[in-house]
Protein backbone atom coordinates (compact mmCIF):
# COMPACT_ATOMS: atom_id res chain seq x y z
CA UNK A 1 0.00 0.00 0.00
CA UNK A 2 1.58 3.73 -0.70
CA UNK A 3 1.25 5.29 2.04
CA UNK A 4 3.77 8.02 1.72
CA UNK A 5 1.93 9.36 -1.22
CA UNK A 6 3.44 12.76 -2.31
CA UNK A 7 1.07 15.21 -2.67
CA UNK A 8 2.21 17.75 -4.82
CA UNK A 9 1.41 21.61 -3.90
CA UNK A 10 0.30 20.24 -0.52
CA UNK A 11 0.56 24.23 0.57
CA UNK A 12 0.71 27.32 -1.95
CA UNK A 13 4.31 27.99 -2.52
CA UNK A 14 5.23 24.65 -0.83
CA UNK A 15 7.67 21.94 -2.18
CA UNK A 16 6.53 18.66 -2.32
CA UNK A 17 6.07 17.28 0.64
CA UNK A 18 5.70 13.85 2.31
CA UNK A 19 2.19 12.61 3.30
CA UNK A 20 1.51 10.00 6.21
CA UNK A 21 -2.04 9.40 6.75
CA UNK A 22 -2.20 8.51 10.39
CA UNK A 23 -6.57 9.19 10.64
CA UNK A 24 -7.11 5.29 9.85
CA UNK A 25 -9.51 5.47 12.93
CA UNK A 26 -11.68 8.11 11.09
CA UNK A 27 -11.45 5.88 7.62
CA UNK A 28 -8.65 3.68 6.63
CA UNK A 29 -7.31 3.83 3.01
CA UNK A 30 -8.86 1.75 0.29
CA UNK A 31 -7.22 -1.96 0.39
CA UNK A 32 -5.28 -3.10 -2.79
CA UNK A 33 -7.98 -6.00 -3.00
CA UNK A 34 -10.79 -3.93 -2.44
CA UNK A 35 -10.14 -1.77 -5.50
CA UNK A 36 -9.77 -4.82 -8.09
CA UNK A 37 -13.30 -6.00 -6.50
CA UNK A 38 -14.90 -2.70 -6.93
CA UNK A 39 -14.24 -2.85 -10.03
CA UNK A 40 -14.85 -6.11 -10.66
CA UNK A 41 -18.16 -6.08 -9.23
CA UNK A 42 -19.12 -3.04 -11.34
CA UNK A 43 -18.53 -4.95 -14.16
CA UNK A 44 -20.88 -7.92 -13.12
CA UNK A 45 -22.99 -6.80 -10.40
CA UNK A 46 -24.25 -3.43 -11.76
CA UNK A 47 -27.86 -5.39 -12.28
CA UNK A 48 -31.09 -6.06 -9.38
CA UNK A 49 -29.95 -8.88 -7.29
CA UNK A 50 -33.96 -9.71 -6.95
CA UNK A 51 -34.60 -10.09 -10.82
CA UNK A 52 -34.79 -13.75 -12.22
CA UNK A 53 -32.69 -13.49 -15.04
CA UNK A 54 -29.36 -14.22 -15.44
CA UNK A 55 -27.81 -11.18 -14.92
CA UNK A 56 -29.48 -10.43 -11.83
CA UNK A 57 -28.77 -14.04 -10.62
CA UNK A 58 -24.88 -13.06 -11.16
CA UNK A 59 -25.45 -10.09 -8.69
CA UNK A 60 -27.18 -11.78 -6.28
CA UNK A 61 -24.68 -14.45 -6.31
CA UNK A 62 -22.21 -11.51 -5.61
CA UNK A 63 -24.13 -10.25 -2.92
CA UNK A 64 -24.47 -13.87 -1.20
CA UNK A 65 -20.52 -14.52 -1.53
CA UNK A 66 -19.83 -11.11 0.23
CA UNK A 67 -22.57 -11.73 3.07
CA UNK A 68 -21.08 -15.13 3.74
CA UNK A 69 -17.35 -13.68 3.59
CA UNK A 70 -18.69 -10.92 6.31
CA UNK A 71 -20.79 -13.34 8.34
CA UNK A 72 -17.29 -15.72 8.37
CA UNK A 73 -14.80 -12.58 9.62
CA UNK A 74 -17.39 -11.25 11.78
CA UNK A 75 -17.14 -14.20 14.66
CA UNK A 76 -15.98 -17.93 14.62
CA UNK A 77 -18.50 -19.59 14.64
CA UNK A 78 -19.78 -18.08 12.04
CA UNK A 79 -23.04 -15.99 12.26
CA UNK A 80 -25.39 -17.38 10.14
CA UNK A 81 -26.20 -15.19 6.31
CA UNK A 82 -29.64 -14.19 7.48
CA UNK A 83 -28.31 -12.11 10.31
CA UNK A 84 -26.55 -10.19 8.57
CA UNK A 85 -27.67 -6.69 7.05
CA UNK A 86 -25.90 -4.09 5.23
CA UNK A 87 -26.93 -0.11 4.95
CA UNK A 88 -24.69 2.98 4.08
CA UNK A 89 -22.66 3.87 7.33
CA UNK A 90 -21.53 2.29 10.54
CA UNK A 91 -23.43 5.24 12.46
CA UNK A 92 -26.63 4.16 10.26
CA UNK A 93 -26.00 0.95 11.28
CA UNK A 94 -25.52 1.55 14.90
CA UNK A 95 -28.74 3.41 14.36
CA UNK A 96 -30.62 0.72 13.29
CA UNK A 97 -29.23 -1.69 15.99
CA UNK A 98 -30.23 0.84 18.63
CA UNK A 99 -34.30 1.80 17.73
CA UNK A 100 -34.87 -1.80 16.18
CA UNK A 101 -34.03 -3.42 19.45
CA UNK A 102 -35.38 -0.73 21.59
CA UNK A 103 -38.47 -1.01 18.87
CA UNK A 104 -38.55 -4.62 19.91
CA UNK A 105 -38.54 -4.93 23.15
CA UNK A 106 -40.97 -2.20 23.98
CA UNK A 107 -43.77 -4.70 25.95
CA UNK A 108 -40.30 -5.27 28.07
CA UNK A 109 -38.99 -1.68 28.43
CA UNK A 110 -37.66 1.37 26.75
CA UNK A 111 -34.40 2.28 28.77
CA UNK A 112 -31.38 1.81 26.96
CA UNK A 113 -28.07 1.14 29.09
CA UNK A 114 -25.15 2.50 27.55
CA UNK A 115 -21.16 3.26 28.54
CA UNK A 116 -20.20 6.84 28.81
CA UNK A 117 -17.50 6.51 25.86
CA UNK A 118 -20.07 5.04 22.89
CA UNK A 119 -19.43 6.43 19.26
CA UNK A 120 -22.14 10.08 19.08
CA UNK A 121 -24.28 7.86 16.98
CA UNK A 122 -25.14 5.29 19.62
CA UNK A 123 -25.63 8.16 22.15
CA UNK A 124 -27.90 9.92 19.98
CA UNK A 125 -29.99 6.77 19.21
CA UNK A 126 -30.07 6.17 22.66
CA UNK A 127 -30.89 9.60 23.96
CA UNK A 128 -34.33 9.29 21.50
CA UNK A 129 -35.72 8.02 25.02
CA UNK A 130 -34.38 6.82 28.31
CA UNK A 131 -30.51 6.04 28.32
CA UNK A 132 -28.65 5.74 31.00
CA UNK A 133 -25.40 6.31 30.70
CA UNK A 134 -22.54 3.88 32.68
CA UNK A 135 -19.35 5.92 33.95
CA UNK A 136 -15.82 4.72 32.79
CA UNK A 137 -12.39 4.42 34.84
CA UNK A 138 -10.18 6.59 33.71
CA UNK A 139 -8.60 3.96 31.24
CA UNK A 140 -11.97 4.23 29.68
CA UNK A 141 -12.62 0.91 30.71
CA UNK A 142 -16.44 1.04 31.40
CA UNK A 143 -17.23 0.77 35.16
CA UNK A 144 -18.40 -3.91 35.22
CA UNK A 145 -19.99 -3.54 38.31
CA UNK A 146 -22.54 -0.38 37.73
CA UNK A 147 -23.12 -1.54 34.09
CA UNK A 148 -24.16 -5.07 36.13
CA UNK A 149 -26.72 -3.11 38.01
CA UNK A 150 -27.03 -0.71 35.67
CA UNK A 151 -28.04 -4.01 32.97
CA UNK A 152 -30.16 -5.12 35.96
CA UNK A 153 -32.68 -2.59 36.05
CA UNK A 154 -36.21 -1.84 35.61
CA UNK A 155 -37.23 -1.73 31.78
CA UNK A 156 -34.07 -2.26 30.53
CA UNK A 157 -35.10 -2.61 26.31
CA UNK A 158 -30.91 -2.91 25.34
CA UNK A 159 -27.32 -2.95 26.51
CA UNK A 160 -25.02 -1.20 24.75
CA UNK A 161 -21.21 -1.84 25.14
CA UNK A 162 -18.55 -1.00 21.92
CA UNK A 163 -15.91 -3.81 21.63
CA UNK A 164 -12.98 -1.06 22.55
CA UNK A 165 -13.12 2.84 21.95
CA UNK A 166 -12.48 4.67 19.03
CA UNK A 167 -10.73 7.61 20.57
CA UNK A 168 -8.57 6.27 22.93
CA UNK A 169 -8.22 2.45 21.63
CA UNK A 170 -8.87 0.76 25.35
CA UNK A 171 -10.42 -2.55 24.74
CA UNK A 172 -13.57 -2.96 26.62
CA UNK A 173 -14.53 -5.67 29.01
CA UNK A 174 -16.85 -7.57 26.97
CA UNK A 175 -16.88 -11.05 28.68
CA UNK A 176 -18.16 -9.56 31.39
CA UNK A 177 -20.80 -7.14 29.94
CA UNK A 178 -22.14 -10.42 28.35
CA UNK A 179 -22.10 -12.12 31.47
CA UNK A 180 -24.30 -9.24 33.23
CA UNK A 181 -26.67 -9.12 30.20
CA UNK A 182 -27.34 -12.91 29.97
CA UNK A 183 -27.92 -12.99 33.83
CA UNK A 184 -30.48 -10.15 33.84
CA UNK A 185 -31.80 -11.41 30.14
CA UNK A 186 -31.05 -7.98 28.33
CA UNK A 187 -29.68 -8.05 24.78
CA UNK A 188 -26.33 -6.93 23.85
CA UNK A 189 -25.49 -4.51 21.01
CA UNK A 190 -21.75 -4.32 20.24
CA UNK A 191 -20.19 -1.54 18.29
CA UNK A 192 -17.42 -3.25 16.67
CA UNK A 193 -16.55 -0.53 14.03
CA UNK A 194 -13.29 -0.49 15.71
CA UNK A 195 -12.20 -3.53 15.96
CA UNK A 196 -13.49 -6.29 12.98
CA UNK A 197 -10.14 -6.91 11.38
CA UNK A 198 -8.06 -5.86 14.23
CA UNK A 199 -9.19 -7.59 17.56
CA UNK A 200 -11.71 -11.25 18.25
CA UNK A 201 -15.35 -10.20 19.31
CA UNK A 202 -16.26 -12.88 21.77
CA UNK A 203 -19.67 -14.34 21.00
CA UNK A 204 -22.55 -14.02 23.58
CA UNK A 205 -23.82 -10.59 22.04
CA UNK A 206 -27.19 -10.17 20.43
CA UNK A 207 -26.78 -6.90 17.99
CA UNK A 208 -23.44 -5.98 16.40
CA UNK A 209 -22.19 -3.36 14.25
CA UNK A 210 -19.35 -2.48 12.31
CA UNK A 211 -18.10 0.08 8.85
CA UNK A 212 -16.27 -0.87 6.18
CA UNK A 213 -14.25 2.19 5.67
CA UNK A 214 -12.93 1.35 9.24
CA UNK A 215 -10.91 -1.57 7.93
CA UNK A 216 -10.04 -0.55 4.21
CA UNK A 217 -13.42 -1.16 2.52
CA UNK A 218 -14.83 1.74 0.86
CA UNK A 219 -16.76 4.29 2.69
CA UNK A 220 -20.61 3.86 2.54
CA UNK A 221 -21.01 0.40 3.72
CA UNK A 222 -22.33 -0.47 7.18
CA UNK A 223 -22.88 -3.94 8.50
CA UNK A 224 -25.82 -4.74 11.00
CA UNK A 225 -25.83 -8.20 12.50
CA UNK A 226 -29.06 -9.26 14.58
CA UNK A 227 -28.46 -12.74 15.80
CA UNK A 228 -31.81 -15.29 15.76
CA UNK A 229 -34.14 -15.03 18.77
CA UNK A 230 -33.23 -10.96 18.94
CA UNK A 231 -36.24 -9.15 19.63
CA UNK A 232 -35.82 -6.56 16.79
CA UNK A 233 -38.20 -4.38 14.74
CA UNK A 234 -37.59 -2.51 11.91
CA UNK A 235 -37.45 1.04 13.23
CA UNK A 236 -38.65 2.40 10.20
CA UNK A 237 -42.20 3.18 9.00
CA UNK A 238 -43.01 0.76 6.39
CA UNK A 239 -43.32 3.15 3.48
CA UNK A 240 -40.53 4.42 3.82
CA UNK A 241 -37.24 3.29 1.55
CA UNK A 242 -35.71 0.73 3.29
CA UNK A 243 -32.50 1.88 5.09
CA UNK A 244 -30.70 -1.36 3.58
CA UNK A 245 -30.69 -0.90 0.04
CA UNK A 246 -26.83 -0.42 -0.56
CA UNK A 247 -24.67 -0.26 -3.81
CA UNK A 248 -23.62 -3.89 -4.44
CA UNK A 249 -20.01 -3.08 -5.64
CA UNK A 250 -19.54 -1.35 -2.95
CA UNK A 251 -20.62 -4.65 -0.25
CA UNK A 252 -18.70 -6.64 -2.63
CA UNK A 253 -15.60 -4.24 -1.74
CA UNK A 254 -16.42 -3.93 1.43
CA UNK A 255 -16.08 -7.96 2.18
CA UNK A 256 -13.19 -8.99 -0.15
CA UNK A 257 -11.17 -6.04 1.91
CA UNK A 258 -12.27 -7.95 5.42
CA UNK A 259 -10.98 -11.21 4.05
CA UNK A 260 -7.72 -9.97 2.75
CA UNK A 261 -7.13 -7.72 6.42
CA UNK A 262 -7.88 -11.16 8.36
CA UNK A 263 -5.58 -12.92 6.24
CA UNK A 264 -2.57 -10.94 7.24
CA UNK A 265 -2.32 -12.25 11.23
CA UNK A 266 1.49 -9.94 11.16
CA UNK A 267 -0.17 -7.05 10.23
CA UNK A 268 -2.28 -6.08 13.56
CA UNK A 269 1.08 -7.46 15.64
CA UNK A 270 3.10 -4.79 13.67
CA UNK A 271 0.54 -2.08 14.73
CA UNK A 272 0.60 -2.79 18.04
CA UNK A 273 4.37 -2.59 18.31
CA UNK A 274 4.46 0.59 16.28
CA UNK A 275 1.96 2.25 18.80
CA UNK A 276 4.02 0.97 21.92
CA UNK A 277 6.87 2.98 20.26
CA UNK A 278 4.63 6.53 19.73
CA UNK A 279 3.00 5.86 23.36
CA UNK A 280 6.85 5.39 24.84
CA UNK A 281 8.56 8.04 22.44
CA UNK A 282 5.58 10.92 23.23
CA UNK A 283 5.67 10.09 26.96
CA UNK A 284 9.90 10.40 26.78
CA UNK A 285 10.19 13.54 24.14
CA UNK A 286 7.15 15.79 24.87
CA UNK A 287 7.33 17.19 28.61
CA UNK A 288 3.75 17.50 30.45
CA UNK A 289 1.96 15.08 27.90
CA UNK A 290 -0.91 12.64 29.19
CA UNK A 291 -0.81 9.42 27.05
CA UNK A 292 -4.37 7.97 27.66
CA UNK A 293 -5.76 4.99 27.31
CA UNK A 294 -5.02 1.78 28.74
CA UNK A 295 -1.22 0.58 27.34
CA UNK A 296 -1.81 -2.83 26.94
CA UNK A 297 -5.51 -3.79 26.63
CA UNK A 298 -6.64 -2.09 23.76
CA UNK A 299 -6.71 -1.78 19.49
CA UNK A 300 -3.67 -2.29 18.01
CA UNK A 301 -3.90 0.48 15.63
CA UNK A 302 -4.79 3.91 18.29
CA UNK A 303 -2.79 6.16 20.53
CA UNK A 304 -4.14 9.33 22.08
CA UNK A 305 -2.44 11.81 24.04
CA UNK A 306 -3.21 15.29 24.95
CA UNK A 307 -0.50 18.63 25.58
CA UNK A 308 -0.84 20.45 28.25
CA UNK A 309 -0.79 24.74 27.62
CA UNK A 310 -1.70 23.54 23.97
CA UNK A 311 -4.20 24.61 21.77
CA UNK A 312 -5.83 21.22 19.89
CA UNK A 313 -6.27 23.09 16.61
CA UNK A 314 -3.06 24.51 15.85
CA UNK A 315 -1.39 21.20 16.85
CA UNK A 316 -3.44 19.17 14.08
CA UNK A 317 -2.90 22.12 11.98
CA UNK A 318 0.75 22.34 12.86
CA UNK A 319 0.94 18.50 12.45
CA UNK A 320 -0.98 19.00 9.01
CA UNK A 321 1.62 21.51 7.34
CA UNK A 322 4.71 19.08 8.85
CA UNK A 323 3.07 16.20 6.67
CA UNK A 324 0.98 14.13 9.30
CA UNK A 325 -2.86 13.99 8.82
CA UNK A 326 -4.22 13.17 12.81
CA UNK A 327 -7.22 13.94 14.34
CA UNK A 328 -8.06 15.28 17.63
CA UNK A 329 -10.49 15.24 20.49
CA UNK A 330 -10.40 18.89 21.79
CA UNK A 331 -12.78 21.38 21.32
CA UNK A 332 -11.47 23.76 18.91
CA UNK A 333 -11.64 21.12 16.51
CA UNK A 334 -15.44 20.25 16.67
CA UNK A 335 -18.47 21.37 15.22
CA UNK A 336 -19.76 21.61 18.29
CA UNK A 337 -16.97 23.56 20.44
CA UNK A 338 -17.36 21.16 23.28
CA UNK A 339 -14.60 18.77 24.08
CA UNK A 340 -14.47 14.99 23.22
CA UNK A 341 -17.37 13.47 25.72
CA UNK A 342 -14.93 10.51 25.76
CA UNK A 343 -11.98 12.68 27.33
CA UNK A 344 -14.37 14.26 29.55
CA UNK A 345 -15.86 10.73 30.97
CA UNK A 346 -12.59 9.45 31.24
CA UNK A 347 -11.87 13.24 33.17
CA UNK A 348 -8.62 13.50 31.24
CA UNK A 349 -7.14 16.45 29.74
CA UNK A 350 -8.91 17.13 26.50
CA UNK A 351 -6.79 20.49 25.34
CA UNK A 352 -3.67 19.74 23.11
CA UNK A 353 -5.49 16.43 22.23
CA UNK A 354 -4.20 14.21 19.46
CA UNK A 355 -5.29 10.63 18.12
CA UNK A 356 -3.02 8.79 15.98
CA UNK A 357 -4.41 5.67 14.06
CA UNK A 358 -2.31 3.14 11.87
CA UNK A 359 -3.65 1.22 9.21
CA UNK A 360 -1.41 -1.32 7.77
CA UNK A 361 0.47 0.79 4.68
CA UNK A 362 2.33 2.61 8.26
CA UNK A 363 6.04 2.25 7.82
CA UNK A 364 8.36 2.12 10.60
CA UNK A 365 10.33 5.39 9.05
CA UNK A 366 6.81 7.01 9.28
CA UNK A 367 6.32 6.83 12.71
CA UNK A 368 9.88 7.63 13.28
CA UNK A 369 9.32 10.81 11.62
CA UNK A 370 6.40 11.60 13.70
CA UNK A 371 8.34 11.10 16.68
CA UNK A 372 11.10 13.17 15.37
CA UNK A 373 8.97 16.12 14.42
CA UNK A 374 6.47 16.34 17.43
CA UNK A 375 8.33 17.51 19.92
CA UNK A 376 9.65 20.84 18.36
CA UNK A 377 5.77 21.12 17.13
CA UNK A 378 4.60 21.03 20.73
CA UNK A 379 7.34 23.48 22.00
CA UNK A 380 6.67 25.86 19.02
CA UNK A 381 3.04 26.05 19.88
CA UNK A 382 3.50 26.64 23.58
CA UNK A 383 6.07 29.59 23.12
CA UNK A 384 3.38 31.32 20.65
CA UNK A 385 0.38 31.27 23.09
CA UNK A 386 2.86 31.82 26.46
CA UNK A 387 2.41 28.17 27.34
CA UNK A 388 5.66 28.09 29.28
CA UNK A 389 4.99 27.18 32.80
CA UNK A 390 5.07 24.80 35.00
CA UNK B 1 -28.69 33.97 42.94
CA UNK B 2 -25.42 34.63 43.36
CA UNK B 3 -23.82 35.34 40.61
CA UNK B 4 -20.41 34.17 39.51
CA UNK B 5 -17.45 36.14 41.19
CA UNK B 6 -19.92 36.62 44.27
CA UNK B 7 -18.82 35.75 47.64
CA UNK B 8 -15.30 34.03 47.50
CA UNK B 9 -13.85 31.71 49.57
CA UNK B 10 -12.02 34.01 52.54
CA UNK B 11 -9.08 35.32 50.93
CA UNK B 12 -9.31 33.74 47.62
CA UNK B 13 -7.87 35.72 44.73
CA UNK B 14 -9.97 35.92 41.70
CA UNK B 15 -8.90 35.22 37.91
CA UNK B 16 -11.45 36.04 35.40
CA UNK B 17 -11.06 33.90 32.13
CA UNK B 18 -14.64 34.13 31.29
CA UNK B 19 -14.47 33.89 27.11
CA UNK B 20 -11.03 32.72 26.55
CA UNK B 21 -10.88 29.22 25.20
CA UNK B 22 -8.88 25.98 26.32
CA UNK B 23 -5.84 26.20 27.04
CA UNK B 24 -5.85 30.02 28.02
CA UNK B 25 -7.48 29.35 31.59
CA UNK B 26 -5.18 26.75 32.42
CA UNK B 27 -2.38 28.78 31.32
CA UNK B 28 -3.42 31.63 33.28
CA UNK B 29 -4.35 28.95 36.19
CA UNK B 30 -1.06 27.83 35.89
CA UNK B 31 0.85 30.69 36.63
CA UNK B 32 -1.41 32.43 38.97
CA UNK B 33 -1.68 29.28 41.13
CA UNK B 34 2.13 29.92 42.15
CA UNK B 35 2.44 33.28 43.25
CA UNK B 36 0.04 32.97 45.76
CA UNK B 37 1.15 30.92 49.47
CA UNK B 38 1.52 27.36 49.45
CA UNK B 39 -2.52 27.23 51.18
CA UNK B 40 -3.88 30.04 48.89
CA UNK B 41 -7.21 29.33 47.23
CA UNK B 42 -7.29 30.72 43.86
CA UNK B 43 -10.93 30.93 42.30
CA UNK B 44 -10.85 30.81 38.62
CA UNK B 45 -14.02 32.44 36.10
CA UNK B 46 -13.90 30.47 33.28
CA UNK B 47 -17.02 29.59 30.87
CA UNK B 48 -14.94 27.67 28.44
CA UNK B 49 -16.64 24.44 27.65
CA UNK B 50 -13.43 22.12 28.23
CA UNK B 51 -12.62 24.36 31.34
CA UNK B 52 -14.48 21.95 34.55
CA UNK B 53 -13.18 19.07 33.10
CA UNK B 54 -9.48 20.53 32.31
CA UNK B 55 -9.15 22.44 35.34
CA UNK B 56 -9.20 19.27 36.96
CA UNK B 57 -7.44 17.43 34.92
CA UNK B 58 -4.98 19.75 35.48
CA UNK B 59 -5.19 20.08 39.28
CA UNK B 60 -4.88 15.70 39.20
CA UNK B 61 -1.47 15.90 37.39
CA UNK B 62 -0.16 18.81 39.24
CA UNK B 63 -0.92 17.47 41.96
CA UNK B 64 -3.08 20.69 43.45
CA UNK B 65 -6.42 20.32 45.28
CA UNK B 66 -9.88 21.83 43.61
CA UNK B 67 -12.26 22.36 45.63
CA UNK B 68 -16.44 21.95 45.32
CA UNK B 69 -17.97 24.94 44.06
CA UNK B 70 -21.49 24.68 43.45
CA UNK B 71 -21.42 27.57 41.01
CA UNK B 72 -21.13 27.06 37.30
CA UNK B 73 -18.25 28.20 35.92
CA UNK B 74 -16.55 29.25 38.94
CA UNK B 75 -13.68 27.39 40.43
CA UNK B 76 -11.56 27.24 43.36
CA UNK B 77 -7.84 25.98 43.08
CA UNK B 78 -5.89 25.34 46.53
CA UNK B 79 -2.28 25.07 45.86
CA UNK B 80 -0.69 22.40 48.07
CA UNK B 81 3.05 23.42 47.10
Amino acid sequence: MASEAIIEGAAPGSETQARSYFDAAAAAPLHPVATQALLAAAADGWADPSKLYLEGRRAAQLLDAAREAVAESISAPSVRLDEVFFCSSGSAAASLAVEGARAGRARVGDVVVHSAVEHSAVLRAAEQGPARSVPVERSGRVDVEAFGSAVAGPRVALAALQSANHEVGTAQPLADAIAACERAGVPLYVDAAQSIGRLPVPTGWSLLSASAAKWGGPAGVGVLVVRKGTRWAKPWPVERVDPQIVSLPLVVAAAAALRAVLADDAANARLFALVDRVRAGVAATVPDVEVIGDPVDRLPHIITFSCLYVDGEALLHALDRRGFAVSSGSSCTAATLRPSHVLVAMGVLSHGNVRVSLHPGVTSAEVSRFLDVLPDVVAGLRAEIGGHCR
Amino acid sequence: MTRPGDDPRPGAVELDCRGQRCPLPIIALARRLLSLPVGGVLRVLADDPAAANDIAAWCRMRDQELLPVAEPDVFDVRRTH
